[in-house]
Formats: C-alpha cells, structure tokens, sequence
C-alpha cells in the first residue's frame, strides 16, 4: 500500500505505533505532490520546510502520547482560507502577494489538532467559478482524465484528495464548491449547515452563503475532520452555538427505518443517463440497507439558478469593495494618478473576467431603481425555496440526488458561456440558500472513467444522518477506494 | 429587463472597474444572457413572502464590551503598499 493512499485510522495507527514518523508520511506527501503537480496544478503554494517543522514536532506529540486524531496528518488548504505567514492568493491577481497575518479559525483548530500543512489548493478566483478554470493562475486537472475540469471552486482540493498529494483538504461552498468538485474527482466532500464551521479567516464571496468544509477518500476520514473545524466561534456573529456531536458515533448508526426522499425535480429532463443509472443504483443500495424511499417535490427549484445568481453577485459586489489597493494586495499607482484612478485601475488589472461579470450583476441588482426587482424579488423566491425544503423534511430524513448533471466536461468547454457554467450547479446551490448541509460522495463512473457523485442533503445540523447514510452506502460499494491512474 | 451599454458603463463607475469598449460591449450582451434568466422570478406571486437574508435565525448575539487584543499597528501595516509606518498613504484627495 502507497503511504499517500492510506485511509486517516491506518495512517493513525502506525504513527501511534511508532512504525511510521509523521517526517516520513509528509515527506512521502512531498514526493507524490512533486511527482503529480506538474500534471494537477492542484496547489498554489507548497509549504515543504513548515510542513516538515510541523511533522517534526507532531513526532514529539505523538512520542510523548499527547497525539490528537489529526497529529501528523498531511493536508491541504483552499486558497480563499488566510493562514498566517503563508500567502492566500484566492486564485487572484489582486491578491497575489497577499500574506495574511492571522489564521482563520478553522485553520488554528486543524493546526491545534496536530495537522501538517502541505500548502494552499487552488480554485477559481475568488471562489466563483465551476471548473478551476478561473484561476489568475492556470487550471487545475482532473486526476482520472487530464482533459477534463476538476469541478470548482474548491477544484485544487478536490484533485490533490483524489490524487493522493493530501490526505483530506478544506475549501468552501458558496452555491456546490465542495460538492461539485468533489463529485467529478470521485472523493468525499461536505458543505455543514450555515454556521456549523466558522467564517472566520474565510476571504468572503456571499457572506449569507458561504461555508468551509471538508474533502476526504472516505466518510470515516471526513468525520474525523469535521469533528476538528465545527463549532462555535466567538468571532463570527453568524457561526451557531448548537454544540458538536460526536460524529465518529454517527457514522456505525445505519440507515435502517431512515426515509430518504427523491426530489422529482432533480430526476428530471436534462440529467445525464450514466449520471441517473449511478445516483440510482447507489439508492437502491440504500434501499437494500434498509432505508425506505419517497417520493418528494420541491417546486421552486427551477428559480433556484436566478435567486442564487442574484444574491451571490449581490453579495460579491458589496465584499469584493475591499479591495481597493490601500490596505494590501495589488495596488496600481500612476505617476500624478488620483485616488480613482487607484481604484479603477487596480480593480480593473487586479480581477480576472468571472469576478468583473459578477461584480458588475451584482452592483446593477443592487443599484437604485433594481434593487427591489432583482435582490428584493429574489429574497422572497428564496423564502419559498426555504419552505419547500422544510416541508419535504417533514416528509423523509434526507434528500438523495445527483449532484451534477452530468459527468466532468472538458476544459475548456464552457468557458466562453456563463449561462451554461451556472447551470452545472444546478442540484447543488439551493441547499446554500436554504442553508443546509450537504455531502457529496463516489457512487460510480461513466463509461470514460469519470467519476459521478451521490449527494445527500439533511435538515440543518442534520449532519450525524448525512455521515451515517455515507458510511453504510461505503460499506457496501467500492467507487472511494477506486484510485486514478496517475 | 434589458441593459443598455451605457447602463453597463455605468454600473462599471459605481463598482469602481475600468472598462475598455470591448469589455463593455462584451459584458452588455453577458449580462443581457443572465439578466434573461432571471426574469423567470417574474412568473411568481410573492405578495406577502417575506425576504430571507440569512437561512438561519440567528439572532444578533451580544458580548461584553471589553478591550481585548488585536492586531497591532505593524501587524496591520505590514501588507500596506505605502505606509509611513502609522498609517496607509494613499494619492493626493484634494
């Protein structure tokens, strides 16, 4: 077995052993990203020498048995997370040499649980995006076929978890940027419910949206992680004090008398038939296990794509006016030049097209005489699409669907149309506006060998049931310990 | 709705972007494509539907006002494209 495969539990095994440094596991991890980046681009930076500082002394920890769950474990970091001393770029020019002074709390929780920080994942700029394909510094690849997208946003993440140059990563998800990715690359991920994960140190895209999470090859490992970055935060208004559960307790739980509900409206007309034959043979699994299946409607979903795409660019404009080349980051100065011409010229030469184009959906929804038509309207749809989702919980204990439409496309495909690039989250944004959790996990392949995605939404805070379906469908398939042949 | 390259120009100024004429032109028909899209909503009766802003209720929770630490001064500056080590320098306003 190749070190950079291990599950998290074996890993954590022969470190607490002392069959296995956490200096010999990292450095295994070097390798394999050295080895594979040239083909991924799946990070933006590689912390080697403090990833090995850090591994050294997690040998410490562990020698003394004061190691944690995550002690010595090898990972990655999205690109939009501020670590402290090592530069965030969020994929952008404008924040190219961007050194954040301070962690954001995920981070300090991962990093007081012992983890070793292999570097920053790429993404699309700013987190918008659904391929990687907007990165201000080039693509990444998708693991099992080098001429197909990765997903986005978190795509960086997604490519390095599959590929085995990071045991589990961290991104986010504004509308699927955990999820879609995460279903093309054939890995687990999961965006929690609004608040479950602070936004502390998260570089904000759609603040009412937005949500770190993580990506793992497994439901096991991805539990151990959650159970490190949930929780309350004092720093973040909007981060919940429900209290964490135990989440490696959820995951032997079963899916016996649990009610899955399958919204007719993600089966519909437009969804990939390998796509359908995967989602659908991975609830029959379910079924097989002992979950009961309904049917359920959620009505509003076709105006999910115009609430969402008005809100987050709304959103956007109103975040994206910090950067304005005073405090950090880009700033263009010309000879004589005015404080405007500072503005525009760095905002303009600092920002890449996707983030122009929302910027400027989003200040003309916010701009008097709209404002009541676009971001007005579209907060009241997002009420109904909320209501929707309640009444259907009231009717199963999780929803199953796809979470893209079809498999991976090609780079490049999309890219010169944006209305056909939104519609690839299509399954995946209404669960942010609703602001519930969500997984996505590997529930088959199509013909040419990429991976297709199962996804599981819950209730808010519903996501011991989401872990609990994932684990029992794992125990009974294979496609997560299937391995691109890289 | 449709949006008029002068509009587009215009929401360029307020979002502090400089766009040259291509951008403008390209950017008109982009919106124009999205913008169609989300005329759907107009099919629906929200009469009485209050808005959601936020997906969970939370309401504003509230801390003792108390001086704790921050950042420091060089802390914050130290990202600063000019400073004169107090504070940020930016071009001459007026």
């Amino acid at each position: 077995m190749e070190l950079h495969y291990l599950t998290i539990a074996q890993a954590r095994e022969l470190l607490d052993r002392r069959e296995l440094s956490a200096v010999e596991l990292t450095q295994a991890l070097l390798a394999r990203i050295e080895a594979s980046e040239p083909r991924l681009h799946a990070y933006l930076t590689v912390t080697a020498d403090q990833a090995l500082a850090q591994a050294a002394a997690a040998d410490k920890l562990i020698a003394a048995g004061q190691a944690g769950p995550l002690t010595g474990i090898p990972a990655g970091i999205k690109d939009v997370i501020c670590t402290q001393g090592v530069r965030t770029t969020c994929a952008s020019r404008i924040l190219e040499n961007f050194v954040p002074p301070f962690d954001a709390t995920l981070v300090a929780r991962l990093k007081a649980a012992g983890m070793v920080m292999l570097g920053k994942h790429n993404m699309d700029e700013f987190a918008m995006g659904s391929s990687t394909e907007n990165s201000a510094f080039g693509p990444t690849h998708n693991p099992w076929d080098l001429k197909a997208i990765p997903g986005g946003s978190s795509g960086g993440s997604a490519a390095s978890v599959a590929a085995g140059s990071a045991f589990f990563a961290v991104g986010t998800d504004t509308g699927g940027s955990i999820r879609q990715p995460a279903s093309h690359c054939g890995v687990v991920g999961m965006k929690p419910t609004y608040g479950r994960v602070s936004r502390l140190g998260l570089v904000a895209f759609a603040s009412s949206l937005d949500q770190a999470g993580p990506f793992a090859r497994s439901v096991a490992d991805l539990a151990e992680v959650l159970q490190v970055i949930a929780g309350h935060d004092p720093a973040d208004s909007t981060s919940s004090p429900t209290p964490v559960p135990d989440y490696r307790a959820a995951l032997g739980r079963g899916v016996k008398g649990l009610r899955l509900g399958l919204p007719r409206e993600f089966f519909a007309a437009g969804l990939d038939p390998e796509v359908e034959t995967a989602v659908r043979s991975a609830i029959a699994a379910l079924e097989g296990l002992g979950a009961e299946l309904v049917e359920v409607s959620l009505p509003h979903s076709d105006y999910g794509l115009a609430v969402y795409y008005i809100i987050a660019p709304a959103e956007c404009s109103s975040n994206l006016a910090r950067f304005d080349g005073v405090k950090y980051g880009l700033s263009l100065r010309a000879e004589r030049g005015s404080l405007m011409d500072m503005y525009l010229d760095t905002r303009s030469q600092g920002f890449g097209p996707e983030v122009i184009r929302r910027v400027m959906l989003g200040t003309y929804a916010l701009s008097a005489g709209y404002y009541d038509a676009y971001y007005g309207k579209a907060g009241q749809v997002r009420t109904l699409i909320r209501r929707d989702f309640e009444q259907v919980f009231t009717q199963c204990d999780a929803i199953v669907s796809p979470v893209a439409p079809t498999p991976a496309f090609d780079l490049g495909q999309k890219v010169d149309d944006p209305v056909q690039m939104y519609l690839s989250d299509i399954f995946t944004l209404s669960c942010n506006l609703a602001g519930l959790p969500g997984m996505s996990l590997p529930c088959g392949f199509s013909q040419n060998g990429r991976p297709i995605g199962l996804q599981i939404l819950g209730p808010h805070f519903a996501e011991e049931t989401l872990l609990a379906i994932g684990h029992a469908y794992q125990g009974v398939s294979d496609h997560h310990t299937q391995r691109p042949a890289l | 709705m449709k949006i008029s390259p002068e509009e587009v120009a215009h929401v360029a100024q307020l979002a502090r972007l400089r766009l040259n004429p291509d951008q403008t032109a390209k950017l008109t028909d982009e919106l124009n494509a999205i913008l169609t899209h989300m005329d759907q909503l107009n099919q629906l009766d929200t009469s009485g539907v209050p808005s959601t802003n936020h997906a969970l209720d939370l309401s504003g929770p509230l801390r003792e006002d108390r001086v704790r630490p921050s950042l420091d001064r060089d802390q914050a500056l130290a990202g600063a494209p000019a400073s004169d080590g107090q504070s940020f320098i930016v071009p001459r306003v007026l």
